[in-house]
């Protein structure tokens, strides 16, 4: 079972999901909090990006900008996003409500709250495929049928007309992935799939997740805490920090040579079966909260490379071995590091 | 007091738990329902060393939890013997002491009184068991506890709710380890908390045990996180072991099915994993279990023996199995090479040295 190590996207293809220079901030009484700033990143076809932080750090946040789900007093304040080329953060409400669903799917942890509990199963699917695709109403349960069928439920037929609570968790998130399939949507955005999952249904799902992309050519945002289905399903991770995108490079790069000091702590408190530390390494404290982000590099009081220009001067993405990060330690350019 | 260090800390012996899950005994009677039992531990045995980590793995549902809360004395046996230093943890002793066990929960969030201030909720042990004789003594014990868990001793002035939640769990264990336990039982502590985090607890734990030479009984799904503390574990499938002894050696050598498909399915960033089987099904429900061999349904290697007779645990050099292929030698251990080299070599490490926050 070992994933191919070439990214199995085309890099020359433009990308489904290109965000650029995204700020989300939170109005309110007490002032502007800033939680997402300057996040930039691009998805290709076919291509599954891991987004990883800590809680906090602004992944979920940056998953619900994109679908356009963020709750008041959150919104954006600068930046695009743009899917397949066309810009989706400045759209009508109406608008964007017929690219959610169409183009953008979405997964959410908990497959029992994402699920209507009074409609069965198909009737969910058939409305969702009704909304979204020109079908009759017997062509659409037909539809539901193949969709369930191609997310793994046994019988697929007999399952249509039964209710959530008939369904196992591993069920219940093959039904909601099968309602993010619905129009066969160009990027699906899967927010922790599988925490609320065992381990042997948690690798069925990923298993699905990765399918996605190379049969469907389907882009995939999975955000997740756990660098074990990272490292088992993305091609490329971001790793967010208060609200910043720390790193982003191909996977294997990031967790075998992690370059931002933050990755290199978070990849070392990371145990491994097979390796025998008394002690895990530690990154000391924890992430600042929204009103209280250091000027300058927002890791520096934790970080233990902090030079002087950190704590004034905010680095950028910078080319770093084959991945990028936001650390002066990478500066080339002025040469005050090494 | 020297038969006293010879036996184990605590010894559970065929401990069952079952749980009356039937309906209401009118809608019983109308309906014709039988009554319903789950049996959420069905026979479990184990031994904890002094100073050792046991770890119990396994996916939900598996009785894990059922067994920590019983060993705390959350729940009543319905058949078997918990034995804290030798002596059964519910009868009376001798001297009236209790035995010293004490509990962390997995929600730091939820094991918290959020209207009390961290001061009150590390001295109510002490209070509750009469262990300080005034004010000030209970407050220099608090400011210790604090220091213990690397906190400060000014935080005893906050609520709960002002601390993060990697800080709220070393509050849990600065109030586990106030009435100066023996013994902590773990269930998931570190479940609910981020990767920095967790290791920042597990470092803690690690360190607690060896200066006050505490035993854990650690409960967690998470098998990375058992590699790296346990000493002895046990691998649970539908409230019976399957599984258990020395930690390396079941982790380098599974024997039974389950720990083998549990072991190659787990994601972990080792990149390196080839010839992997994946465990295929889910598990079946507890209050209807498949008979024999409870995970013959979703096992490579079942025969008709297994789908009839329950198998018992058995000795295969030093590790004990529950499974009819290894003791027919039908299946022989799985030698696991675990290679987590890989990602040793960072470019940058950033200093474990603890520095002020």
């Amino acid at each position: 079972m070992q994933r191919d190590q070439q990214p199995r996207s085309d890099a020359a293809a433009p990308p489904i999901l290109e965000v650029r220079n995204l700020v989300v901030a939170f109005h309110g009484l007490a002032g502007t909090l800033r939680a997402l700033d300057d996040v930039s990143f691009s998805i290709a076809p076919g291509e599954i990006l891991g987004v990883v932080g800590e809680s906090g750090a602004g992944k979920s946040l940056t998953g619900a900008a994109v679908i356009g789900l963020l709750e008041r007093p959150g919104r954006i304040d600068g930046g695009e996003i743009l899917l397949a080329g066309r810009r989706i953060d400045n759209l009508p409400h109406a608008q964007m409500r017929k690219v959610r669903g169409r183009e953008i799917g979405a997964i959410f942890q908990d497959p029992l709250t994402s699920l209507n509990p009074l409609l069965t199963v198909g009737e969910q699917l058939t409305e969702t495929i009704a909304t979204h695709l020109a079908l009759s109403a017997k062509a659409a349960r037909a539809r539901a049928v193949e969709l369930l069928a191609e997310v793994g439920i046994p019988a697929p037929a007999n399952r249509i007309d039964d209710y959530p609570h008939h369904f196992s968790g591993g069920m219940r998130q093959r039904v909601v992935i099968a309602l993010a399939l619905c129009a066969n949507p160009k990027l699906v955005i899967a927010d922790e799939p599988t925490t609320a999952l065992d381990v042997s249904v948690q690798a069925q799902i990923l298993e699905l997740i990765r399918r996605l992309g190379r049969e469907h050519g389907t882009a995939v945002m999975l955000i997740t805490h756990d660098m074990g289905v990272i490292a088992e399903t993305a091609d490329r991770v971001a790793v967010m920090y208060a609200g910043r995108v720390a790193e982003i490079g191909p996977t294997r790069e990031i967790i075998e040579t992690p370059h931002h000091p933050y990755t290199v702590g978070l990849m070392g408190s990371v145990p491994v079966i097979g390796e025998d530390a008394e002690d895990l390494v530690q990154i000391d404290g924890s992430m600042p909260r929204l009103n209280a982000i250091p000027p300058g590099c927002a890791f520096n009081p934790r970080c233990g490379e902090v030079m002087g220009r950190c704590l004034s001067q905010r680095p950028g993405l910078m080319p770093a071995g084959r991945s990028q990060a936001a650390c002066w330690l990478m500066d080339t350019v002025t040469g005050d590091a090494a | 007091m020297s038969e006293d260090i010879l036996a184990p800390v605590l010894e559970v012996d065929n401990l069952h738990k079952w749980f009356d899950v039937s309906k209401p005994p009118l809608q019983r009677l109308i309906e014709r329902l039988p009554r319903q039992t789950l049996k959420a531990v069905d026979g479990v045995s184990f031994r904890i060393e002094r100073g050792t980590t046991f770890a119990l793995v396994g996916e939900s549902g598996c009785g894990k939890s059922t067994v920590a809360q019983a060993v705390a004395g959350l729940h009543k046996p319905t058949r078997g013997a918990i034995l804290f230093e030798g002596i059964d943890r519910d009868l009376p002793r001798p001297d009236g002491s209790r035995p010293e066990l004490q509990m962390i929960f997995q929600d730091p969030f939820a094991s918290l009184n959020p209207r009390w201030r961290v001061r009150d909720i590390i001295a109510e042990p002490l209070r509750v068991h009469r262990l300080t004789r005034s004010r000030a003594e209970t407050r220099a014990a608090v400011a210790e506890l604090l220091e213990q868990v690397r906190l400060s001793p000014a935080d005893g002035e906050k609520y709960p709710h002002e601390f993060s939640g990697g800080q709220r769990q070393r509050i849990s264990i600065a109030r586990a380890l106030a009435n100066k336990p023996k013994f902590l039982v773990c269930d998931e502590p570190t479940s609910a908390l981020d990767v920095s985090v967790q290791a920042q607890i597990l470092n803690l734990m690690k360190r607690l045990q060896r200066e006050l030479g505490l035993t854990y009984l650690l409960i967690s799904h998470n098998l990375a996180v058992i590699y790296h503390m346990a000493d002895e574990l046990g691998v649970m499938y539908l409230g019976r072991l399957v599984e258990t002894g020395p930690a390396r050696e079941i982790f380098n050598r599974p024997r039974h099915p389950y720990t083998q498909l549990l072991l190659d399915t787990i994601p972990d960033i080792s990149l390196d994993r080839p010839h992997r089987t994946f465990l295929k099904g889910e598990v079946p429900s507890p209050i209807a279990p498949p008979p024999g061999c409870t995970f013959h349904p979703r096992c490579p290697h079942a025969n008709d023996r297994c789908r009839t007779e329950p198998p018992r645990l058995e000795s295969f050099g030093g590790v004990k199995v529950a499974c009819h292929a290894v003791g027919e030698g039908r299946i022989v251990p799985a030698v696991r090479e675990w290679r987590p080299a890989a990602r040793r070599t960072p470019v940058r490490r950033v200093s474990p040295v603890a520095r002020p926050a």
